[in-house]
């Protein structure tokens, strides 16, 4: 029995994904400042944000062009999350020590926690749902279900991204290279050998496009 | 994070204006280590003054000098062809720093500007000099298994977490700075600062001052004898416990010059001029090394938790040259 699916009673048949979002809206808004709190009362978290000065975004996002407004405080990885509802990009320490949230900006992979959004005006992300085409998995993606270079799957979307690039930048030369340029993705469930494997095959079949 | 006004200047110009006018402004580049300080509450700029748009990215030799723009990425200098063959030793401390992701946010001038990862700096329930002057130093009674052993003072003993920096240091290279006053440099040695009784004070920039990038001599012979050996808690991805830039200019088995300096064990990278001083001139034997190791480390103290680096220092820059010159 599935104690917990997305029709859970308890949650009045939402989501538990938007009724987190709610409760968590909610909570926002009993720890901000009055002047936020009448205007959150209005239009919940827009009007609120208001409040604050926004910055104009425009970026392309897996080959979609997006025209945004972002508080400058607002990280790419929250950007993605939760104004552009790309979940496959994950929060994991947020803050630099465990490459979960690891994107590509411009086809370089770097660290969307520690990546302000408003300075990404004008550039091009790609995140782990830009990588299949349509239901054709991209061959890191197969080579980790095929080698099994995964448990939990938490940390998975960043070691695939962080993966591509390395291969990309000719860092996946030997077991010892693609272990030296794998680092800064943790995977607390221990799949290191299995994601080396697949790592490994894929480069040497002629690497990625 | 408390959220913050946000500009972009296109030229050097505006961008120290703009710094100058405005004390509690920032510069933001690669944000690797601001925006993990700002998400903790350790720094709460009202301002950032985005650099990243200023033409400061090229990396060129003009004689016997290697220019570095301040805005170039840490693994754009790691891979750079002219770094590679004629600052090894720059290139090899890069990859030894951070992970693949950081590499390409992380830039030349941020990562000399990069505070310690003394967690009592960073813990804002904790007291920290550095951090709130006068609140006192969590790790001088605490766990300070990470600190320094060498020109630390009672007000604060955490060490400086580059590994570029310490490459440059041992390299002799020059900071060159622009403010609103007009361009200065001063040698990479003077550019950090000890503790004493100003921690909060990490370098010698002034207000409103901007690092536009680095000059770094080429000397072919050194370059040929470089080694940078980084020991940490795991292979990779992790902060140096002790690291040691090395360059050594080689005539058969005599050390003709040494240009050596350590990490992981100051408030800045340690230039170990007093063993360059020793093994200048002298055959390279176990037994000079050793003695120059001891030399280099006369003067430091540990703390408790790190006394471990006292022998650790010492065992990593005789290991360092043995392997440099196959003794």
């Amino acid at each position: 029995m599935n104690s917990h699916t997305e029709n859970d009673p308890c949650c009045g048949g939402q989501s538990r994904r938007s009724f987190l979002k709610r409760s968590t809206a909610t909570a926002a808004i009993l720890a901000a400042p009055p002047v936020l709190v009448r205007a959150a009362e209005k239009k919940l978290d827009e009007q609120g944000a208001e409040y604050f000065e926004k910055l104009p975004l425009k970026i392309e996002v897996n080959g979609k062009p997006f025209s945004l407004s972002v508080e400058p405080r607002v990280t790419l990885l929250d950007l993605l999350r939760e104004q552009l509802h790309l979940t496959g990009t994950k929060k994991g320490c947020d803050y630099g020590q465990c490459g979960a949230c690891t994107v590509h900006v411009d086809g370089q992979r770097v660290l969307s926690c520690l990546s302000l959004a408003g300075m990404q005006d004008g550039k091009k992300i790609t995140t782990i749902e830009g990588l299949a085409s349509g239901d054709d998995l991209h061959p890191l993606q197969e080579a980790f279900i095929r080698h099994d270079g995964f448990q939990c799957g938490y940390c998975t979307p960043g070691q695939i991204m962080s993966a591509v690039a390395c291969i990309k930048e000719g860092h996946a030369g030997s077991d010892a290279e693609i272990r030296e340029y794998m680092s800064g993705n943790i995977c607390r469930c221990g799949a290191y050998p299995n994601i080396v494997d697949a790592i490994r095959e894929v480069a040497q079949k002629g690497g990625v496009k | 994070m408390i959220n913050f006004d946000y500009s972009k200047p296109a030229t050097v110009g505006a961008a120290i204006t703009a710094l100058s006018k405005d004390t509690k402004a920032k510069f933001i580049a690669g944000g690797t280590n601001l925006v993990d300080l700002m998400k903790r509450g350790v720094t709460t700029p009202e301002k950032l003054i985005d650099i990243t748009g200023l033409p400061l990215k090229g990396i060129e030799q003009s004689g016997t000098v290697v220019r570095i723009g301040a805005l170039a990425l840490n693994s754009e200098v790691a891979e750079n062809d002219i770094v590679k063959k004629q600052l090894p030793l720059l290139s090899q401390a890069l990859k030894a720093g951070a992970s693949a992701q950081i590499r390409n946010m992380a830039t030349v001038g941020g990562n000399m500007l990069q505070r310690t990862r003394c967690g009592y700096f960073y813990d804002t329930a904790m007291p920290c000099n550095k951090r709130e002057p006068g609140t006192g130093c969590g790790a001088l009674q605490g766990y300070n298994r990470m600190h320094a052993i060498l020109g630390a003072s009672d007000s604060c003993i955490a060490v400086h977490p580059s590994d570029m920096c310490v490459a440059l240091a041992a390299l002799d290279a020059t900071v060159v700075v622009q403010g609103p006053g007009g361009t200065r440099k001063l040698p990479f040695l003077d550019f950090h600062r000890l503790p004493g009784n100003t921690p909060e004070k990490d370098n010698n920039l002034q207000r409103g001052e901007l690092i536009t990038g680095v000059e770094v001599p080429v000397n072919p012979s050194l370059a040929q004898h470089s080694l940078y050996t980084k020991i940490r808690d795991r292979a990779s991805y992790a902060f140096a416990l002790v690291s040691v830039a090395a360059a050594l200019d080689m005539k058969g088995k005599t050390i003709r010059q040494a240009r050596l300096a350590m990490g992981g064990v100051a408030h800045k990278p340690w230039r170990l001029t007093i063993a360059e001083n020793f093994l200048q001139g002298k055959e390279a034997t176990v037994a000079n090394f050793q003695q120059a190791a001891s030399l280099a480390l006369k003067e430091a103290k540990g703390y408790g938790y790190n006394n471990f680096k006292l022998t650790l220092g010492p065992n990593t820059l005789v290991q360092t040259l043995k392997t440099l010159t196959g003794v």
